[in-house]
């Protein structure tokens, strides 16, 4: 599997061919914890979300919102303890970046932490790993007590003012923890359920104290956001969508993996035909799933010849999203009814069963794709399947509905010849 | 106390709840205050504490939710609702090894269907069910992040990936 960048010089992925790339004495000979030594001597709090700003970093987990302005939502007069943490609950299929971030640059997450909770006052941070990444969390724990043996972590770091410690925390294995407010449900030791928001994490988050929830590969981008600065950061991708991006490249092609690529890379074809190797076994490409499952599927002929960029806006353009960067590379072979089914069975497995739109509907969702799968599709059951979505998307508690609902509104509006091709078989179409 | 609430339940599971208590060694007691430490709130060391539960005990079983619910301060509900929400929690016995076969999109469409067939056509079992002499469950998962290597399966926490079935056959040949 490949991992690297291509069409600029790595960032977050700088390190991780170098041999024990996990390992503090390797971090630091390439310039390891000089960003947290920068801010800790040099920058006040108010400097170091002014750098995050101007870098146009976006919330790398998903949903893309802009870092420094949820920083600085963190209210500074708070008398609360408050918290940073990270979600390393990586779970949208497609998605295996914050894995290999891990797996290889552990420090790079520690520090970025570490900068983070410097710049919003936190003194307790947690990392929340899903639980099938348990080889994850025993990397990350050995190399926190590396870091607190070398007084990077713990009290009076670098021998500053400034404490702050970083633990780390298991999931169980439920996909719902990925959404923040979800995710500190769980930190308290609840159900996973989803909160109301408002009030924002920033201001009640865990323990109802201000918390700042990011993805890891938005915390590991920190370090580089501090040492070149916010607007050169910026600069190595667009002026809406700063910096670079990881992406997770699975499915039909020839090279598989992590590629970091700057935003804004032109273009999403050359992508696939050159970079990721081309399509494995010289087959025909069909749709490309950008941006984990969640995102709407793309039709080989939205990418061919179309010049889709690949940033937040140029995806947007293309007809799909950024998302968790989870692109999904699919054959001529595959049958869309049938991988838009499998995704709906993970939305209907992974449903919390907190609110009746999203509990229900992707129940019935899955009833029907399985009684057309069997040989009983109806000619209506598509008109079927579009009313139950409309009655989740925008209508269910948390976005896990309209994750729910994206993929097979798109899919039937793009593919509905595989689709109508399953009604066929009755010979009722 | 306990008794009582599980037999109050909208949906009745006769469960017997007993009187014991699990109780582990000084090692692991060390182990569960270390997590405890972490947090400013006992109850967040839940879902570390049960891992450690069903390590020892195979799975969470009634004494050993018995014990969380002492050693959290909590009710015997309060433990159930959170194991019975998590997909790694077992709240039924599962064999030695724990085969987890990820079927979700990436895996599908590289050769899960395939390495499934295997894995059970070995072991003589459907998903979901245990060999008789309790070595083995299959369980079909959700996307374990591996999607790059995939077609893959974890067998308790170690990830097996890029597979075929000859390596599933190594895989398993080589387990004691």
């Amino acid at each position: 599997m490949f991992i690297g960048a291509i069409g600029c010089e790595p960032l977050q992925l700088a390190r991780v061919h170098l041999e024990h790339s996990h390992s503090l004495e390797v971090y630091q000979q390439h310039g390891g914890y000089a960003s947290l030594r920068k801010v800790l001597t040099s920058m006040s709090p108010d400097d170091v979300i002014s750098e995050v700003k101007k870098s146009a970093l976006r919330g790398r987990g998903g949903a893309g919102f802009p870092t420094g302005m949820k920083w600085s939502f963190v209210p500074k007069d708070s008398p609360k303890p408050k918290y940073v943490v990270c979600n390393a609950d990586e779970s949208e299929p497609g998605t295996f970046k914050d894995r290999y971030l891990m797996e290889r640059d552990p420090h790079l997450l520690i520090e970025g932490m570490l900068i983070a909770a410097y710049a919003l006052g936190a003194k307790t941070n947690y990392i929340y790993t899903r639980g099938e990444y348990r080889y994850l969390i025993d990397i990350m724990d050995r190399a926190l007590e590396e870091a607190r043996a070398a007084g990077l972590l713990g009290a009076k770091i670098l021998g500053t003012e400034f404490s702050s410690e970083v633990y780390t925390h298991t999931g169980a294995g439920a996909y719902i923890c990925g959404e923040e407010t979800a995710l500190l449900s769980s930190l308290e030791g609840l159900r996973g359920h989803p909160r109301m928001k408002p009030p924002f994490p920033a201001v009640s988050g865990l323990y109802a104290s201000p918390t700042v929830v990011n993805n890891v590969e938005t915390l590991t981008a920190v370090p580089d956001i501090i040492r070149m600065g916010g607007e050169a950061y910026q600069r190595l991708g667009t002026e809406k969508s700063g910096g670079t991006k990881l992406w997770s490249v699975s499915g039909h092609v020839n090279r598989p993996g992590v590629y970091e690529l700057p935003m804004g890379y032109d273009d999403m074809e050359k992508f696939i035909m050159e970079d990721c190797g081309g399509m494995l076994g010289g087959k025909q490409l069909k749709a490309v799933i950008p941006g984990g499952s969640s995102v709407y599927i793309m039709r080989a002929d939205q990418i061919i010849g179309k010049d889709v960029r690949m940033d937040y806006e140029g995806l947007v353009a293309g007809g799909s999203s950024v998302g968790s960067g989870g692109f999904i590379v699919m054959n001529e072979t595959v049958d869309i009814f049938e991988s838009t089914k499998n995704l709906t069975e993970f939305y209907k497995h992974e449903s919390c069963g907190w609110c009746t739109p999203c509990r229900e509907g992707t129940d019935w969702l899955v009833k029907v794709f399985k009684r057309i799968a069997n040989g009983g599709g109806r000619p209506e059951d598509v008109q079927l399947m579009l009313d139950l979505c409309d009655n989740i998307e925008g209508k269910s508690f948390c976005p896990l509905g309209d994750a729910a609902s994206w993929p097979i509104q798109s899919a039937i509006k793009r593919f509905p010849e595989d689709f109508r091709k399953h009604l066929m078989v009755n010979g009722q179409n | 106390m306990s008794t009582q609430l599980i037999n109050i339940q909208p949906m009745s599971q006769p469960v017997d709840i007993g009187d014991e208590v699990a109780s582990f060694s000084s090692e692991v007691e060390a182990e569960i205050d270390s997590h405890l430490a972490k947090y400013p709130v006992m109850r967040s060391a839940i879902l570390p504490l049960m891992f450690i539960v069903q390590r020892e005990r195979g799975y969470l079983d009634a004494p050993g939710v018995a014990y969380l619910a002492k050693r959290l301060h909590l009710r015997i509900t309060d433990i159930w609702e959170v194991a019975t929400f998590y997909s790694m929690l077992n709240t039924t016995p599962v064999g030695k090894y724990h085969i987890q076969v990820c079927k979700t999109l990436s895996c599908k469409i590289m050769g899960e269907p395939g390495i499934t067939e295997h894995v059970c056509g070995k072991l003589g079992i459907k998903p979901g069910e245990t060999t008789a002499d309790g070595r083995f469950t299959v369980s079909l998962v959700e996307c374990l992040g591996s999607c790059g290597t995939a077609p893959m399966l974890q067998i308790g926490f170690d990830y097996h990936e890029n597979l075929t079935p000859a390596k599933v056959d190594q895989i398993l040949d080589a387990l004691p």
